[in-house]
């Protein structure tokens, strides 16, 4: 089964996704936002994982494999990261990033 | 033009669109919605990429777990929020200019990429595949990705918990 997508449109699409998520990143204000695109960003390099995984020079299962250890990292790192947010909303009273700039209570 | 190419072309477009949306919308709850058309185009992409059993683990982890999450995060903090503009042009247009350069030098180092297409054998019982992959050759890492979660779950449980004694001290 050959695929006729070529290699370099999937990791187009993977760096254009990489770039939203780190604008997003970078400038919204919310934390929750900007948890969730450091998620986006994590996803796209998961695409391209996968990508060369399937269309690389020696492609085999593996690249899937790492996929599916990266996806559980992201799961802890997003639990890790709302529960800091409750913390911090429950002491500082807000979810600017921009106003969580102490590093003591 | 394949219907393999033309399904490609529609997943992205989605994708990229609510990342689009993401960085658009104003209310803080519409963006995590836009996010979760971005996250089950993505499992359309990984099914082309013949890989069935992460777009399903994409669907149930990112588009169910990870936005429900999110949604609680901000239901329990502040739901009516919304993402003023707060002045600040120049920085965001500093941040725009970086974040393109880093696309473009990105973009020279892969738009012409191309291997030779090799036989692969991964949309045949993917599952299966990955599981024997998990429990040979990647036994150590799985076991440990374990005690991660595990810390993960106590650590998330000691951080959002309310601290009794203290506030009883303060009242």
């Amino acid at each position: 089964m050959s695929s006729s997508v070529p290699i370099s449109a999937f990791l187009a699409l993977a760096l254009i996704l990489f770039c939203i998520g780190l604008y997003g990143a970078l400038t919204k204000r919310n934390t929750v936002i900007v948890l969730i695109s450091i998620e986006l960003m994590l996803n796209a390099v998961n695409i391209n994982l996968v990508a060369f995984s399937k269309l690389g020079v020696a492609p085999s299962i593996n690249g899937q494999i790492f996929a599916l250890f990266s996806m559980a990292v992201a799961a802890a790192e997003a639990a890790i990261g709302l529960a800091i947010l409750m913390a911090l909303y429950r002491n500082r009273k807000t979810v600017n990033i921009d106003e969580m700039d102490t590093m003591k209570h | 033009m394949s219907g393999e190419f033309l399904a490609f072309i529609i997943l992205a477009f989605i994708a990229v669109s609510g990342g689009v949306l993401l960085l658009n919308l104003t209310k803080v709850v519409h963006m995590v919605l836009a996010l979760v058309a971005t996250f089950i185009s993505i499992a359309g992409i990984y099914i082309l990429l013949s890989a069935e059993f992460l777009a399903v683990v994409q669907i149930l982890i990112y588009s169910g777990a990870i936005t429900i999450i999110m949604l609680f995060g901000i239901m329990l903090t502040r739901h009516d929020d919304q993402e003023e503009p707060k002045g600040g042009w120049g920085k965001k247009i500093t941040l725009f200019l970086g974040v393109v350069a880093f696309a473009a030098v990105v973009y020279l180092g892969i738009y012409n990429l191309d291997f030779p297409l090799l036989d692969q054998e991964l949309h045949v019982n993917n599952t299966e595949q990955i599981g024997v992959a998990l429990y040979t050759k990647y036994i150590i890492p799985f076991e440990l990705t374990s005690i991660v979660l595990l810390v993960a779950l106590i650590g998330a449980i000691i951080l959002a918990k309310r601290d009794n004694e203290k506030e009883a001290d303060e009242k």
